[in-house]
């Protein structure tokens, strides 16, 4: 392909001009953490800070017992989300429920994500928590990061809940009634009509809440489990150093880098497909 | 003989406003009857009451005798036996052009899926797209849409076809294309009642045109004495700004 004089003039105009941006951000990205590492480094208190939350020794000793708590961290994340989207997708189903047949069960639903989504999650732990064990009934588990993992399935399918709800009203109203006009029941519509499109649609907010729940399983440590935070909260107490939960925290960041790079992903996917409809 | 649709005294109402003012219409079998009319006379609302889409305020919708706008009739059954082709055809996007042919035979009529797909391939050979069969609707041109949309409507084997406008959302070179698939079904004696704004075919392919206005029928009878030789002076308007749009072919 040959160029005319004036589309090669342009051609390497575009060029200087990329080039000059990328040595701008460069530059503007190496005066920005300087200035940072400066400002804090210089701070008065920096040496004793340094010390007691970035001490290299004392990291590196806590870094087996924290990991093995964030292990825990992983398998309540996976079972927790599991459940979630179970439980969340039912009550968003419930909610779409007409007749008056029911109503008690729209009720019931609509309480549901009213009560979980107001209550602090912090105090929703204590209660299922401790109180639940508390009953001593027959059958109730008494394993911390079992009532945890409960917990954090009852008050997130409030939310996921919501999500699908959203994504189920924005599936138009003239896909019910093809699939109405076809013959196919209220079942067979939500089944194989509505709940594709609509979960589809909800990903990229699915992905978000999930990347929340990821942190907040840390959470469960207030109930005594021994999870990443508590492993770090123990050798913290051991060395009174808090370098043990900067460890945590760095291993609880590398954890949620992934995921969110994959919702960034599949948002974009969506959005293109939006575009081709 | 009954007729395969009677439509008695319908009336349909949106809050305060009459959108269909004791409607007559009858459909005998293998008959096509055309309704037209301008822009908000009722025709789609029509359709919609006939296709138990829209809850109507009074009168009767008789599918072969039978009312099936009572409240206490089996309006699921009803449908089954009925199928409607929309303006803005309504595909569902999540699934190819022969999914969608092949949903309804599959899950309401208790097809096999090999058979249901057999017979979604038929029907997409019929309207021409049997190369599109695994083509997402988003991957077909709105002529090919409205054609699987057709072939969909078909796959349920309806007694009666209900068509909304279904060129009216095409671009103009497109609506050949799927006027060419109605009059062939019109020849292989489908019984069809459609809404359409294009009078050349509708005087083609109609065994009785109505005119709609303002929500009742205001003539009725052959296509060529409505659209030829109207006895109402609002049909004549509704003619003659027709044939100023250049619709009339």
């Amino acid at each position: 392909m040959t160029l005319s004089p004036l589309a090669q003039e342009r051609l390497a105009y575009r060029r200087s001009r990329a080039r000059r941006s990328t040595l701008l951000a460069l530059a503007s990205t190496v005066v920005f953490a300087a200035a940072v590492f400066i400002g804090v480094t210089s701070a008065p208190g920096w040496p004793r800070v340094q010390e007691t939350f970035f001490d290299l020794r004392v990291g590196w000793e806590s870094l087996p017992e924290v990991a093995a708590g964030l292990w825990l961290n992983l398998r309540v994340l996976v079972v927790a989300e599991i459940g979630v989207l179970a439980l969340g997708l039912l009550i968003a189903v419930l909610r779409t429920l007409r007749g008056p047949v029911f109503f008690p069960l729209r009720a019931l639903a609509t309480g549901y994500v009213d009560l979980f989504r107001g209550v602090p999650l912090l105090i929703a732990l204590y209660l299922i928590g401790f109180g639940l064990p508390a009953l001593r009934l027959q059958g109730v588990p008494t394993d911390t990061a079992v009532l945890g993992t409960i917990t954090l399935i009852l008050v997130y399918s409030a939310y996921v809940a919501e999500v699908f709800r959203a994504g189920i009203e924005s599936v138009h109203p003239s896909q019910r009634a093809a699939a109405r006009s076809l013959g196919l029941t209220h079942r067979q519509t939500m089944r194989l009509v509505i709940l594709p499109q609509a979960v589809r649609r909800v990903l990229p907010p699915l992905l978000n809440d999930f990347v929340a729940l990821q942190k907040d399983v840390g959470l469960i440590s207030v109930l005594g489990a021994v999870d990443a935070i508590r492993a770090a909260q123990i050798a913290s107490a051991r060395t009174f150093d808090f370098t043990p939960y900067v460890v945590a925290a760095l291993l609880f960041v590398l954890l949620a880098v992934p995921t969110g790079r994959i919702a960034d992903a599949v948002a974009a996917r969506a959005s293109r497909r939006e575009g081709q409809a | 003989m009954t007729p395969v649709l009677e439509v008695r005294g319908l009336v349909k109402r949106y809050g305060e406003a009459t959108v269909l003012d004791h409607v007559d219409l009858e459909v005998g079998e293998h008959q096509v009857v055309t309704l037209i009319g301008s822009s908000g006379s009722g025709k789609s609302t029509l359709l919609r009451c006939v296709d138990l889409l829209e809850e109507i305020d009074d009168g009767q919708v008789l599918l072969d005798g039978v009312d099936v706008s009572d409240p206490r009739a089996d309006a699921a059954a009803a449908q089954r036996r009925m199928a409607i082709v929309f303006q803005a055809f309504n595909l569902f996007p999540h699934m190819t052009a022969l999914q969608n042919v092949a949903l309804a035979p599959r899950v309401v009529h208790g097809l096999s899926s090999a058979e249901a797909d057999e017979r979604a391939r038929e029907l997409l050979d019929r309207v021409g797209l049997a190369d599109r069969a695994d083509a997402h609707p988003d991957r077909l041109s709105g002529g090919q849409q409205q054609r699987v949309a057709i072939a969909r409507a078909l796959a349920v084997r309806p007694r009666l076809l209900l068509l909304d406008e279904i060129t009216s959302a095409l671009d103009p070179e497109l609506v050949g294309e799927v006027l060419a698939i109605v009059r062939g079904l019109a020849s292989d004696g489908v019984t069809i009642l459609m809404a359409t704004h294009e009078m050349g075919f509708a005087r083609q392919v109609s065994d009785l045109v109505c005119f709609l206005d303002g929500g009742r029928v205001l003539e009725s009878g052959p296509p060529s004495q409505v659209l030829g030789d109207p006895v109402e002076e609002r049909t004549r308007q509704f003619l003659s700004r027709v044939i100023a749009a250049g619709r009339l072919g």
